[in-house]
């Protein structure tokens, strides 16, 4: 297959998906438009834990933190400074970015299983910042924008963002916007770089590049990535609460990259929109519908360790990015 | 060029150089021979910053790199390929290099100047660096420290596991390297093989520098082989 056949596969996958999706607004019942709204949004979150772990190879239990940053830092705004909400939206991301770029100026002199708990150990401690500053966070209760924080004018016309249709494609934006950047990333000699560093990252420093350097790259894009989708949830869906800061926050995207496909661009969506929708259909069926999570995670690891797109690569597709 | 000058090194309590010192010139081929665990490897290691050195200095050209951490010392131009090869396995032949090249922005030229020297490589390009042969590995894990176009190259037991036609391929690239001004550090299990290729012959003794010979020095006195590596000159394999 030659260069241009490869990225006209590429371009041609990735532009189906999201064509795909723009098609599924006019199709979906109210409840399932409203769950892919989240879902796309989610899967942002998923896209930029990926970047960390399934292209640099760094596996973090905390990034529930990164997504809080966005959640707290979007909504907070908002709620006690009735911001204009592009700005607050900026504010999030931003949040995320500078809190991935401090973490990882700390937990980056770990590696492996001590990187993972060094992460986990800081989510822990954003989680009980999140409850111990209740007066300001309102804890497990949370926040609760209004209708009318989360509207403004724009070129003489009214953005609702609490309208379904409009939410929908803003979500869609964010994730389009999210795929586009990590199909870039990938295919860019930083990419490259990061993904040398997941194969071998000794080998990577022997030929000049400096690893760390290049992982605190990976975990801040990560960490903006995660604002982001924080920041758009609270603007879209109108609450932050300290459950968002918990960890599990932290294991679902981990979860939905594991199932997607790690180390895939289109991995995250796909697990997301299954996990998603598993998780709905058992909570209708049973209080405990996390050990449905931890059934999957077992089968995963055991079984399928690459997810699906990931063994879709592997067997037929190698061009998949 | 490069001087190592009285150099101790640790792993952790375990003292494994001491006082190590040796100095290689331009183009120069000196090869490394000693024992199991005298501490050839720490030796090209400590050069290559991936170990600490507590004591004593390594200048290359003057710049002192005990200070540098590995990437800083591989800019400088010190292109390095460790035993067991250490590749990255699960991209193509093609990304492998295009990540060699991306180092110090090396471009075209420096790409066909590598796929000279290993025109099988040319031929593997699309094929992943784990399904490679031993040898081609070799080829690919020396080929990527070139991409750097060193000035020096380490190079740490090449031959280990290749049959004899791939030994010989690898011994012809350092008489090659050697021809380009490249000097080299060679660490190499095969006395024979190393005494072909080598300028001089550099023994290593529980960590201390031992003496440094010419080949010609070794052919007329074999007993230094027998003193210092256990084994004499005929012998394929020597221990390490």
């Amino acid at each position: 297959m030659t260069g241009a056949d490869k990225r006209l596969r590429v371009l041609a996958l990735h532009g189906g998906l999201v064509l795909v999706l723009f098609a599924l607004q006019f199709l979906l019942p109210d409840y399932d438009h409203t769950n892919f709204t989240s879902i796309m949004v989610l899967a942002t979150y998923a896209m930029g834990y990926n970047i960390l772990v399934g292209y640099t190879g760094l596996l973090s239990l905390g990034h529930a933190m990164f997504f809080a940053a966005g959640l707290y830092g979007a909504g907070m705004g908002v709620y006690y400074f009735a911001l204009h909400p592009v700005l607050a939206f900026v504010i999030g991301s931003s949040a995320g970015l500078i809190l991935a770029a401090l973490i990882g100026l700390i937990a980056l002199r770990t590696t492996g299983v001590a990187f993972m708990i060094v992460t986990m150990m800081f989510a822990q401690a954003a989680f009980l910042v999140t409850l111990y500053f209740n007066d300001v966070t309102h804890g497990d209760e949370g926040l609760t924008l209004t209708q009318a924080a989360r509207g403004f004018d724009l070129l003489g016309w009214h953005v609702d963002l609490t309208n379904p249709a409009l939410r929908y494609n803003l979500a869609l934006s964010l994730f389009t916007g999210a795929l586009v950047l990590c199909l870039a990333l990938v295919r860019s000699p930083i990419g490259r770089v990061l993904i040398a560093i997941r194969e071998n990252e000794e080998r990577t420093r022997m030929l000049g590049y400096d690893a760390r350097h290049y992982k605190l790259l990976a975990l801040s894009l990560s960490g903006l990535l995660s604002g982001a989708a924080g920041a758009a949830y609270v603007l879209f869906f109108g609450y932050v609460g300290s459950s968002f800061a918990a960890i599990q926050y932290s294991i679902y995207p981990l979860l939905w990259v594991l199932l997607g496909g790690v180390g895939t661009v289109v991995g995250p969506i796909i697990g997301t929109l299954l996990m998603f929708y598993l998780i709905e259909i058992s909570r209708d069926h049973m209080s405990s519908y996390m050990i449905v999570v931890g059934i999957m995670l077992v089968l995963l690891v055991l079984w399928f360790p690459k997810g699906i797109a990931g063994t879709i690569r592997a067997r037929w597709w190698g061009w998949i990015p | 060029m490069l001087k190592v000058d009285r150099i101790n090194c640790f792993y952790g309590h375990v003292q494994v150089l001491r006082d190590f010192s040796l100095d290689l010139a331009p183009g120069e081929v000196l090869c490394l021979l000693g024992r199991n665990g005298a501490g050839k490897t720490t030796a090209l290691k400590a050069i290559m910053g991936l170990i600490g050195v507590r004591q004593g200095s390594i200048k290359f050209d003057n710049v002192e790199l005990t200070s540098l951490p590995p990437h800083e010392v591989a800019k400088q131009g010190i292109g390095y390929t460790p035993q067991g090869r250490r590749l990255f396995s699960d991209l193509t032949v093609d990304e492998n290099l295009k990540i060699g090249l991306m180092t110090r922005n090396r471009g075209a030229a420096t790409r066909a100047r590598v796929l000279d020297l290993f025109p099988i490589l040319a031929k593997r390009l699309q094929q992943r660096a784990g399904t490679l042969s031993g040898g081609e590995q070799q080829m690919l894990a020396t080929a990527l420290a070139l991409c750097v176009e060193p000035r020096i190259m380490l190079l740490d037991e090449p031959t280990e596991g290749l049959m004899p036609l791939m030994i010989n391929k690898i011994l012809e690239i350092v008489g090659k390297l050697k021809e380009a001004g490249v000097a080299t550090i060679l660490v190499e299990q095969r006395v024979e093989s190393a005494l072909h290729v080598a300028d001089r012959i550099a023994f290593i003794e529980n960590g201390r520098s031992a003496e440094i010979v010419s080949p010609e020095q070794i052919h007329a006195d074999p007993s230094l082989l027998h003193q210092y590596v256990g084994v004499g000159v005929g012998v394929r394999k020597a221990a390490r």
